[in-house]
């Protein structure tokens, strides 16, 4: 059968039972419908997962707040994002005379799909995955970028000159923080020697955040940058374009341009999860330790540490000025990304089959190298400001004097 | 290919135009080349207003001016009506109305700090710091005379009422509280890379500019000028209390900033004195309900937290008015915002007009 489907645990189940059902002959429609069931189960774990995230930010960022944050929809208000959504769906769907009827709607549909599409080969736990790609990543860096034109044609599309900006913004930005983001990528790829998200997890003898520091900062700023988050959140920028490219979109369009900006946060954490915190195995000690949660806590709780960093440093950080984004990507970001390749590349090279202290070391070369590029590109971008520290001081004025 | 710039009208309605401002600015790409300021969306006459009223009666007009520091727009007011009127204020009345007018200071600093982080996009969290802080003293304003933004509360002579009893021990409580918190504020603002990038050296308002486009308080101060009413022309008892005046040097986002936070920390000097110091006795002078001043004309003015705020009265003998200008400090402080605009990016924009801490209640009024 189907080599991408075999390996799930609800296929074969499913699988089965319809084809005990059917005749011989229409064993391809046991095929259909087994996937079609992982596809429904997978479509709608990210709904509830992104509701969830919806609810843990609000939550989160009204504790940050020292305010209390949706608490009366359901207990704890974990029904608060299901309320929001109905409310959206309800308002009137408004289109404005002067957007361009076909691009405003196709937007927010092809700004969700990709989101969609990425779940298919995120591994959620042990032999739960729609499909193992053998060019997963490869798979990953493609479809993201389909947002990047979403956004464009939502922006255009709107006829609103805040939307427009907004857009601009965003292909500027998407498209270079693209850069550096498949570049950390690639110290990863050389470590594991495949690009199936299965096989990376598998790969990970050692969790490739210990094994790749600069790697994972890279790529946890750059998808920060591609999903529209703080602090590169210059697309929406509510204080400076009210919303950006989605200025002018309401009701249920709005619903989804929420869903994907808030699935892709989820479907990111899962990719950075897989990538750097070993998928669904436990974080600690060797692949193969005696299992003392199910594999899909372990990914899943993973998952949510990722979005607690993001959530807290939304909560903290003011929003960069573009000119300074793209700096950020081109002169920073970019240059450390190829260091780390390098630098990954050598070591794999001398080590190609390395064992367990080999593999430490690679860790120590790393943090090293991780640490010297960080510090180095905070004291260049120190200098470069070349401003004096302290400006303001307390004069001492006698009353009636004038200076 | 063919360039052309956009013109985008930012305001009435934008998250980060502080009430009902309006620009028109043209755009080329992302850089600001020309902006037209468009106000009056706040206009409610009262100047106007004042000619109808009588002089205990103007003074709750005075509350809606600059809404954020509604105790100096009072404070501004009743100097003007005793200096009109020659009424000589009680003692204890004058320094009520100091610690009011301190207290209200950090209020009106805190809230533009905040919304100049919240402008900077920090999604609310030092906002709602400062306001917590804020609201600290809103209870205090609420304990003296029963309303939290539009008090109401000085009237000629003094102030209408005494503190109650329970008023010091809560004025001793914040006393000993926040400064902590505004040097938890100073290290958020200093040490926080990002913050420094967007702030330090945009905007950038020189001493000489300044001067000549009259501009008044904590932006003129950061522009290196040590010009503070409250030590160049002494009212109530300022001349009495020990504070220093905090200057900037370069003029930039950053130092209004920082001299805000180094200006709230003296208020708090001030007010520690004033509780200190303050004598006992009547809080009003015995004066009519109805005050008729003499025939006449007069000019006072306070340092608010926007800058210098005055009055200019003429009476013609009756209970109200005959003419009542408002210097507001607001309105002059936003003639420079073309100049420093010009050649910024757009979200250069909200960072500059944020830290010239402008309300468009008092420039309207």
């Amino acid at each position: 059968m189907g080599p991408i489907l075999s390996q799930n645990v609800i296929y074969r189940p499913v699988y089965n039972f319809f084809d005990g059902l059917l005749p011989e002959s229409l064993d391809w429609v046991a095929y259909i419908i087994a996937g079609l069931t992982i596809v429904l189960i997978l479509v709608n774990a990210l709904l509830l997962l992104t509701s969830l995230f919806v609810f843990s930010l609000r939550r989160l960022l009204g504790l940050f707040q020292t305010r209390l944050g949706p608490n009366r929809v359901g207990p704890f208000g974990v029904l608060q994002p299901f309320a929001d959504i109905l409310k959206l769906l309800l308002k009137e769907d408004l289109r404005p005379r002067l957007a361009d009827p076909l691009l405003f709607t196709a937007a927010p549909v092809l700004m969700v799909a990709p989101v969609f599409i990425i779940l298919a080969i995120v591994p959620f736990g042990r032999n739960s995955f729609l499909a193992d790609l053998n060019v997963a990543v490869l798979f990953f860096i493609g479809v993201t970028t389909v947002s990047t034109l979403a956004v464009f044609l939502a922006g255009w599309g709107s006829g609103n000159r805040y939307a427009l900006i907004g857009a601009v913004r965003a292909v500027a930005q998407l498209v270079s923080y693209e850069v550096p983001m498949v570049l950390s990528l690639v110290g990863v790829l050389l470590l594991a020697g495949t690009m199936s998200l299965v096989g990376v997890v598998e790969a990970q003898r050692l969790p490739f955040i210990v094994l790749q520091p600069l790697g994972f900062f890279i790529f946890l700023l750059a998808a920060s940058a591609e999903m529209n988050w703080s602090p590169f959140d210059l697309l929406e920028a509510e204080s400076e374009l009210t919303a950006g490219f989605h200025t002018e979109y309401s009701g249920a369009k709005f619903a989804l341009f929420q869903l994907a900006e808030m699935g892709s946060v989820v479907v990111f954490s899962g990719i950075i999860a897989t990538l750097f915190l070993r998928g669904w195995e436990n974080p600690f000690g060797p692949i193969g330790w005696p299992e003392v949660l199910p594999t899909h806590v372990w990914f899943l709780l993973k998952v949510f540490a990722i979005i607690f960093l993001l959530i807290w440093v939304r909560a903290t950080v003011v929003r960069l000025r573009v000119d300074q984004v793209m700096a950020f990507a081109w002169k920073v970001l970019f240059p450390l990304a190829v260091i780390n390749m390098f630098v990954t590349a050598a070591l794999v090279v001398l080590w190609p089959e390395p064992t367990t202290a080999q593999l430490w070391a690679m860790a120590a070369v790393n943090w090293v190298v991780a640490i010297v590029c960080i510090g180095g590109a905070s004291l260049l971008l120190e200098r470069n400001r070349k401003l004096p520290a302290a400006t303001v001081k307390l004069v001492q004025v006698s009353s009636g004097e004038v200076r | 290919m063919q360039i052309e710039p956009i013109t985008i009208n930012i305001g009435p309605q934008h998250p980060s135009t502080h009430g009902v401002f309006r620009l028109r600015v043209t755009f080329d790409g992302e850089v600001i080349q020309d902006l037209e300021p468009v106000f009056g969306y706040l206009h409610r006459g009262t100047e106007k207003l004042a000619e109808e009223r009588t002089y205990t009666q103007v003074v709750t007009l005075t509350d809606r001016m600059d809404y954020t520091a509604s105790m100096t727009n009072n404070q501004a007011y009743v100097l003007t009506v005793e200096k009109l009127g020659g009424i000589q204020p009680t003692e204890r009345g004058m320094y009520l109305r100091v610690i009011a007018a301190e207290l209200q200071r950090v209020a009106s600093h805190m809230m533009a700090i905040g919304f100049l982080i919240q402008d900077l996009g920090a999604m609310g969290t030092p906002l709602m710091y400062c306001f917590r802080e804020r609201e600290r003293i809103l209870d205090l304003f609420e304990m003296l005379c029963g309303a939290r933004i539009t008090v109401s509360y000085m009237r000629p002579g003094g102030v209408f009422q005494d503190a109650p009893e329970d008023f010091w021990p809560a004025l001793r409580m914040l006393l000993d509280e926040l400064p902590h918190y505004i040097d938890e504020l100073e290290r958020l603002l200093t040490e926080n890379e990002v913050l420094l990038v967007r702030t330090k050296g945009v905007g950038v308002l020189a001493a000489d500019e300044a001067v000549n486009a009259s501009v008044s308080g904590p932006n003129l101060r950061a522009s290196g000028i040590a010009w503070d009413l409250r030590k160049a022309d002494p009212y109530e008892v300022y001349d009495r209390v020990d504070f220093d005046v905090a200057v900037g040097s370069r003029g930039d986002s950053y130092d209004r900033l920082v001299v805000r936070i180094l200006e709230m920390q003296q208020s708090l000097r001030i007010v520690e004195q004033c509780a200190r110091d303050i004598p006992g006795g009547p809080v009003r002078a015995e004066a009519p309900f109805f005050p008729r001043p003499p025939v006449g004309e007069a000019y006072a003015h306070v340092e608010s937290p926007k800058g210098e705020l005055g009055f200019y009265m003429v009476s013609d003998g009756g209970v109200s008015p005959y003419r009542c200008k408002v210097r507001s400090p607001s309105f002059i402080n936003l003639t420079v915002l073309k100049d420093l605009l010009i050649g910024w990016k757009i979200a250069d924009l909200m960072v500059i007009f944020g830290s010239l801490d402008v309300n468009m209640g008092e420039v309207d009024r």
